[in-house]
Parts: structure tokens; C-alpha cells; sequence
């Protein structure tokens, strides 16, 4: 059924989509929530920025994330400078790569909650003598939890099932960057299709499992006019 | 009542918000000098700026050109940003034309928000007494969205009450709501405004809840204050500055005199004389706010005595002035069978909404002297 090298890659798999979505769940909440409530004329091209990644072919964006970190790229020089070597053909360049690339799928859904939820609740906050940060913590993060929750399934699946990303700057290294899609990949090269049946249907498997997970949760919360279309 | 704002007392302001872009047809441009105690009513019609005053007052709309000082405190002066306390500092409970409970939260909760986050600490007798005033007590556990809308803004007054305000803002707090939720709700509005220490400003477009509610009034019309005075002497006016159409009608301050069990009837004593009332359970000596439509009021040359209607009043013509229906006329009647005592200020006006042909039918001038006749009387309070 499956080898040690598939079990490898699809732990690999689980910490890094672990890895992004907590940090994207960390770092796309206030930017979900400065996008929602800013009049800022930069709006406009912060929120293009954002959603990029939803239109470019994979390999655009691995390419100059490879030269970005590559050792003369402006990110490469800095982390060889902290005495960190270079990110491409790393776990953590895959992070960062996939922080990037799976942004928008946590960004936008977080958004769309604090959108929809108006400005309503916030006076009122402000009325009931709660500060600003009070009333993020208190009011405007309990009420978008059904977004918050739609994005870290959205960012957690994404993670996983992006490939061309990972060819660009992760390669292909067992253990490292070696992921689940690319194991695949791989087994087919090799024509191993047994063992790629096996890892496709679990990826199947899982797929189908999110998408469940993530409808059933929106149904439950439609009533409060959340939706988030995929 | 009439309240006199004294210095260091009541609220006084002013707020001066240019016109912005498709929004606002007009400037609000107000000068503010509201008595600190009791309810007064911003009444006008919809989009005269009236809730946008409420929200310069609380500081939900951002005001540069503005002032005020609430009971001797200085919430906002005018051209120094540092000294405007932002919204979260002022010590106000503001209650929203839309009932806004927070939905993650239960009826209980709710409240429960608003005490944490008080000026001073709410005890549990106060907590206790502010939920059986509003009638919530048993609705707690709800979540907000199984209450019916009454309740929701019942819910959401008593929210407000809880954080001990300074001042209490409430926007239409019955816009939202049914006729049937609307009369399920005004009794604990009264019973807030008899308890309550605190001035209360309540904006409305219905006269029949000013007329209900508040102790004084200020009239606006396109963003400007028009007319401000005690309710009963404003609403009494044949010249009231804002065209109230159907509902022009004057408000009398009134005492049950006698009761009359064998008809269910009460007789009710004001300052021009006296009128007949449907029993509702009113004792002798209650004081009573009654409400007598223009509509409501025919004139007749001599005294009919065949006729169903109760009430009648021998008046004489004050004034006459034209209606914005250029079919009907307004006359101004001073009432004749006022008692000795009363001077002739004091006497309280009726206004009759009449077709201008019968104005010239009767041949009414000043001066001229008829029988009104009264066709429903209203206590509202």
C-alpha cells in the first residue's frame, strides 16, 4: 500500500499546511481587517496584490520567488546576511512560498465576514464604552468566526494541493520538500501506478472530506447572510 | 413642566457639518441648549438632520465644527481634535432605530457586555430592577434572534441603562417596529422617563410618541433648528413650523375631575374648560396628557344639542391661517368657559382643521364666537 517515502510525504504535507495556515490565519486577519474598514486609495491595488495568486499560473510566481530568494535575489542576499543560506530547496521556502500563494483563500473569506458585518456593531461597541481593541476582540473576531473558520480550511486545502509552486523552488527532496503532489508526480515518472492510485484516491478522499466540512459549515451559518462562494 | 437650563446644567453645543456630497441635501448647522433633566424630543420630518445630530452628539459621526458640554462636562470643543472624547469615552447609552443585539451573544449576555464595560459598578439590585423595568427578566437565556423586535429593543434599552449613562441618545427606537410592538413598548418608555434621573433625547417623527414622551421639544427642518419650547405650548400651535397634515392637533395638560360609573365616562378638567373621556381606569385628582386632532374638531354658529358628539365648547376665533391643502383652513379657537382663575395667557388653544368653504359658509372671523365640537379625545399619557 503505501511506502515509507509516501507516509514521509504526506506528514511533510501536513506540517507545512499546518505551518502556513496558522501564520496566514495570523498574519491575513488584520490585513483581512485593514482591507474591510480602510478608505485608503491603496486599497484598490493591495486587494489586485492579494488576489494575484487566484490567476497566475503557478509557475509565474515560483519563478520569481525563485530569483527573489535565489543569492542574489533582495530576500537571498538577506537571509545569507543573517547567516540563514538561501530559502529555495527548503522547508521554510515553502512556507513562504505558499504563504503567498494561498493568501487570498484566507484573506478574502475573513474579509467578506467583516464586510457583511457593517458598521452597526461597532458603534454600538463604541456606545457601550468598549475601545477599538475590545471591540476586535470582542465583537468583530466572534463575528466573523464563520469566515475565519472557512478561511483556515480554505488556506489548509490549498496548501495541500498546490504542485507547481513546489516544483519551482522546493524541487524535490525527500523528507524537506518532497509533498504529497509531487510524490504522485513522481510514482507516475516512474510509472509506479499502484502507488499512485493509492496516494490520488487519498488525496480524493480528502479533498471531497474539506469541501463537505466547509459546506455544512456555511449552511449552518447562512442564516446570519455569511456565503462564500469557492 | 418647563425646564430652564441653567449654566453648568442641561446640555448646550453646537455642531456645524457642511453638506457632503450626494448625502445631505443641506448643512446641519444647530445651536444646542437642552434642559438636563426629563425627555426632550428632536422632532421633524425624515432627513431633516435629526440623526445626524444624535450621532454628533454621541460622536459616531465625526464633527470638526462642533461643540458641547453635557451637565457641566466637556465632551467636545470646537476646532481642537484632542479635545473631542471619542465615542467609547462618553459616558451615553444610545439605543439604534434597528434593534442591535450583538447576534454571537444571548439576551443575558448582552446586558451582561454592557455592565463589565459600566461607568461605576452595577450592583445586582440595580441590575435586577433595570431588567424588571424593561420586563426582560425571562428573556435572558434567549439568543436574539429567537426575540420578537420589542423585546430585542427592550433588551437593547435595558443594554444601554447598564452602562450607567450620563446621557440616554435613542434613535426611533420604535421605527422599526409594528403598531402592535410599538404599543407594547411606549408604556416602558413612560416608565423610563418617570424613573430615570438622567436626560433622555429622543428623536422621532411621530408626533403621537413626542407628544407621548417628551417634556420638550425641538422642531428641525433641513438641518436647522426651527422652533424649540415645552411640548404642550409647540405642539399646541396653529403656525407649528413643521407640516404635520392629519396629525396637527394640540395637547393638553388635564385632571380627571369626576367619574361618571353608570356611562363608564370621566370628566377631565383643563385650563380652558372641561371634557368628556372614555373611562380607562383613571382616578379623580391623575394628571393626564391629552391630544385633540385639528381633524377631530367641527364648528357649528349655535349649540347643538341633538348631536352625539359629547363635547362641546363655546370658543371664540383667535386666528385663522391656511392650511398646506389649500382646501382646508386652520382656525385658532380660545376656549370661553374658562374659569375666572385662568388668565388669558394660560388658557389653552384648540385647533380646528376645517374646509375653507365652510370658513366662508360660517362667515368666520376673528372675534367670532361658536361652539366647537369635539369628536375624539386621546389620552396619551
Amino acid at each position: 500500500m503505501l511506502s515509507e517515502a509516501d507516509i514521509g510525504a504526506i506528514w511533510l504535507t501536513f506540517r507545512l499546511a499546518t505551518t502556513v495556515t496558522i501564520l496566514l490565519l495570523i498574519l491575513g486577519t488584520p490585513l483581512a481587517l485593514w482591507l474591510a474598514k480602510t478608505r485608503s486609495i491603496i486599497k484598490g491595488p493591495v486587494s489586485a496584490l492579494v488576489a494575484l495568486p487566484l490567476v497566475l499560473p503557478p509557475t509565474v510566481l515560483g519563478f520569481y520567488l525563485l530569483v527573489f530568494m535565489g543569492p542574489s535575489g533582495p530576500m537571498g542576499k538577506f537571509t545569507e546576511a543573517l547567516g540563514l543560506g538561501t530559502l529555495p530547496f527548503t522547508f521554510w521556502g515553502l512556507v513562504f512560498a505558499s504563504l503567498l500563494y494561498s493568501l487570498p483563500f484566507v484573506v478574502q473569506p475573513i474579509q467578506n465576514a467583516i464586510e457583511a458585518q457593517g458598521e452597526r456593531h461597532a458603534e454600538v461597541a463604541a456606545t457601550l464604552r468598549a475601545s477599538p481593541w475590545d471591540t476586535f476582540w470582542h465583537v468583530t473576531l466572534p463575528l466573523a468566526k464563520p469566515g475565519i473558520l472557512t478561511a483556515a480550511v480554505l488556506g489548509f486545502a490549498h496548501t495541500v494541493g498546490e504542485f507547481g509552486v513546489v516544483l519551482m523552488i522546493g524541487g524535490n527532496i525527500p523528507g524537506e520538500t518532497r509533498v504529497v503532489s509531487v510524490q504522485i508526480y513522481d510514482h507516475v515518472e516512474a510509472l509506479e501506478y499502484t502507488q499512485a492510485h493509492w496516494l490520488s484516491a487519498a488525496m480524493i478522499g480528502f479533498s471531497f472530506a474539506v469541501l463537505l466540512l466547509l459546506y455544512l459549515l456555511q449552511h449552518r451559518k447562512s442564516s446570519r447572510g455569511l456565503r462564500y462562494g469557492i | 413642566m418647563e425646564y430652564k437650563p441653567t449654566s453648568g446644567h442641561g446640555i448646550q453645543g453646537h455642531f456645524y457639518l457642511p453638506r457632503s456630497g450626494g448625502h445631505a441635501p443641506f448643512a446641519l448647522d444647530v445651536q444646542l441648549d437642552i434642559p438636563g433633566r426629563g425627555v426632550t424630543g428632536i422632532f421633524g420630518p425624515s432627513g431633516c438632520g435629526k440623526t445626524t445630530l444624535l450621532r454628533c452628539i454621541a460622536g459616531l459621526q465625526p464633527c470638526e465644527n462642533g461643540s458641547l458640554a453635557v451637565n457641566g462636562e466637556t465632551w467636545q470643543s470646537s476646532g481642537n481634535k484632542r479635545n473631542s472624547l471619542p465615542v467609547h469615552r462618553r459616558p451615553l447609552g444610545f439605543v439604534f432605530q434597528q434593534p442591535s443585539l450583538f447576534p454571537h451573544l444571548s439576551a443575558g449576555e448582552n446586558l451582561e457586555f454592557a455592565r463589565k464595560r459600566a461607568r461605576q459598578k452595577v450592583s445586582d439590585d440595580e441590575y435586577r430592577e433595570i431588567t424588571e423595568l424593561m420586563g426582560i427578566t425571562r428573556l435572558l437565556s434567549q439568543q436574539p434572534e429567537a426575540l420578537s423586535g420589542g423585546e430585542q429593543q427592550r433588551v437593547a434599552i435595558a443594554r444601554a441603562l447598564l452602562i450607567k449613562p450620563r446621557l440616554l441618545l435613542m434613535d426611533e427606537p420604535l421605527a422599526s417596529l409594528d403598531q402592535m410592538r410599538k404599543r407594547e413598548i411606549l408604556p416602558y418608555l413612560e416608565k423610563l422617563h418617570r424613573s430615570l434621573e438622567i436626560p433622555i433625547l429622543y428623536v422621532s417623527h411621530s408626533v403621537e410618541e413626542v407628544a407621548r414622551l417628551a417634556d420638550h421639544l425641538l422642531l428641525m427642518d433641513e438641518g436647522k433648528i426651527v422652533n424649540e419650547g415645552p411640548a404642550t405650548a409647540l405642539l399646541s400651535r396653529a403656525d407649528f413650523p413643521v407640516q404635520l397634515g392629519d396629525d396637527l392637533g394640540v395637547l393638553l395638560e388635564a385632571q380627571i375631575a369626576q367619574q361618571d360609573s353608570q356611562w363608564s365616562l370621566l370628566s377631565a378638567s383643563f385650563d380652558g374648560g372641561s371634557l368628556w373621556l372614555r373611562d380607562t381606569g383613571e382616578q379623580v385628582g391623575d394628571s393626564i396628557r391629552v391630544r385633540v386632532l385639528a381633524r377631530d374638531i367641527s364648528l357649528t354658529r349655535e349649540e347643538d344639542m341633538q348631536s352625539s358628539i359629547l363635547n362641546r365648547l363655546p370658543v371664540q376665533v383667535e386666528e385663522i391661517c391656511p392650511d398646506r391643502d389649500p382646501a382646508m383652513m386652520l382656525i385658532r379657537l380660545k376656549p370661553q368657559s374658562a374659569s375666572a382663575a385662568a388668565s388669558d395667557a394660560n388658557v389653552s388653544r384648540l385647533i380646528a382643521r376645517i374646509t375653507r368653504r365652510s370658513v366662508h359658509q360660517l362667515s368666520l372671523e376673528i372675534g367670532t364666537t361658536l361652539w366647537a365640537q369635539i369628536k375624539s379625545v386621546a389620552i396619551v399619557r
